[in-house]
């Protein structure tokens, strides 16, 4: 993996973090030049991910969630959020389109199928009672 | 986040604008509910032309609507949306229960 710049970043999982995570990582992203789809899909992942840490993860108590973004060789981007939250007891299951476990607080179990379609991999890890790290990759296009 | 409701007594439309996510969701969705119940229209039209930013959060406030105003017989539209809502409606496959348009804009 070669890394041409990178920001790493701690915030408390309050709400209003969401979207200075949004905020973030649209600022690092200036420098590839995205498209205005691009942009729009990777604010969106970040969200659905910095979301999920501070709804389910950090569910009945508050933590820190930690965000890296990496820009790589050849206009990839790297998206790493991890919590320290309560962990995902089926990670299969959890990723099904429409699987919540908060319905009744109106999720729609959609965050990953989000996730998975406005990036080019996804891979969640993750244990009862320690966290999940979310990681994804895209890779912008060439824009001329 | 702003909610700005014009009616007429029977159709009803709420323009939103600012980013809808987790954390303002709860306001959005409490004084969409307040003007559902309190006017009971038979049509509520959700514009979302000032809608610069939805995720996920966005489809539950959709569809927890859409119940509502059912419930209480009237219909749910969302207006508006730009290219890349549109694409997070449609991993949703909430088109197959509120009709999605465009205005002339
Ligand atoms: N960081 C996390 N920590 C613990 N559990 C998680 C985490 N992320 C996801 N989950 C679990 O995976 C499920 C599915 O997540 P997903 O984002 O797809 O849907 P959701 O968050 O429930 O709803 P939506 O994102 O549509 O509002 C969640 O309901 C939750 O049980
Ligand atoms: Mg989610």
């Amino acid at each position: 993996m070669e890394i041409i710049n990178e920001v790493k970043f701690t915030m408390p999982s309050l709400s209003i973090n969401e979207s200075v995570a949004r905020a973030v990582v649209s600022s690092f992203l200036i420098q590839a030049d995205p498209s205005v789809e691009e942009l729009s899909e990777i604010r969106t992942v970040v969200s659905e991910a910095v979301t999920n840490a501070i709804v389910h993860g950090y569910r009945n108590i508050s933590g820190n969630i930690e965000m890296t973004v990496k820009l790589l060789k050849n206009r990839e981007i790297y998206i790493k959020i991890k919590d320290k939250g309560c962990g995902i007891e089926n990670i299969e299951q959890a990723m099904e389109p429409l699987f919540t476990t908060a319905p009744e607080e109106e999720r729609s179990g959609l965050g990953f199928s989000v996730m998975q379609s406005f990036t080019d991999s996804l891979k969640v890890k993750s244990k009862s009672e320690s966290g999940t790290t979310v990681v994804m990759r895209k890779k912008l296009k060439n824009n001329e | 986040m702003n909610v700005n409701i014009k009616s007429n007594g029977t159709y009803a439309v709420a323009l939103l604008s600012g980013e809808i996510d987790h954390h303002n969701a709860k306001e959005i969705r409490e004084k969409l509910d307040k003007f559902i119940i309190s006017n009971q229209p038979r049509e509520l039209a959700i514009d979302f032309r000032d809608i610069s930013f939805m995720d996920s959060s966005g489809i539950g406030l959709i569809m927890g609507r859409y119940k509502l105003i059912s419930q209480c017989g009237g219909r749910l539209i969302v207006k508006n949306p730009r290219e890349y809502i549109k694409r997070v409606l449609k991993i949703s496959g909430i088109e197959r229960l509120v009709r999605i348009i465009n205005d002339r804009i």
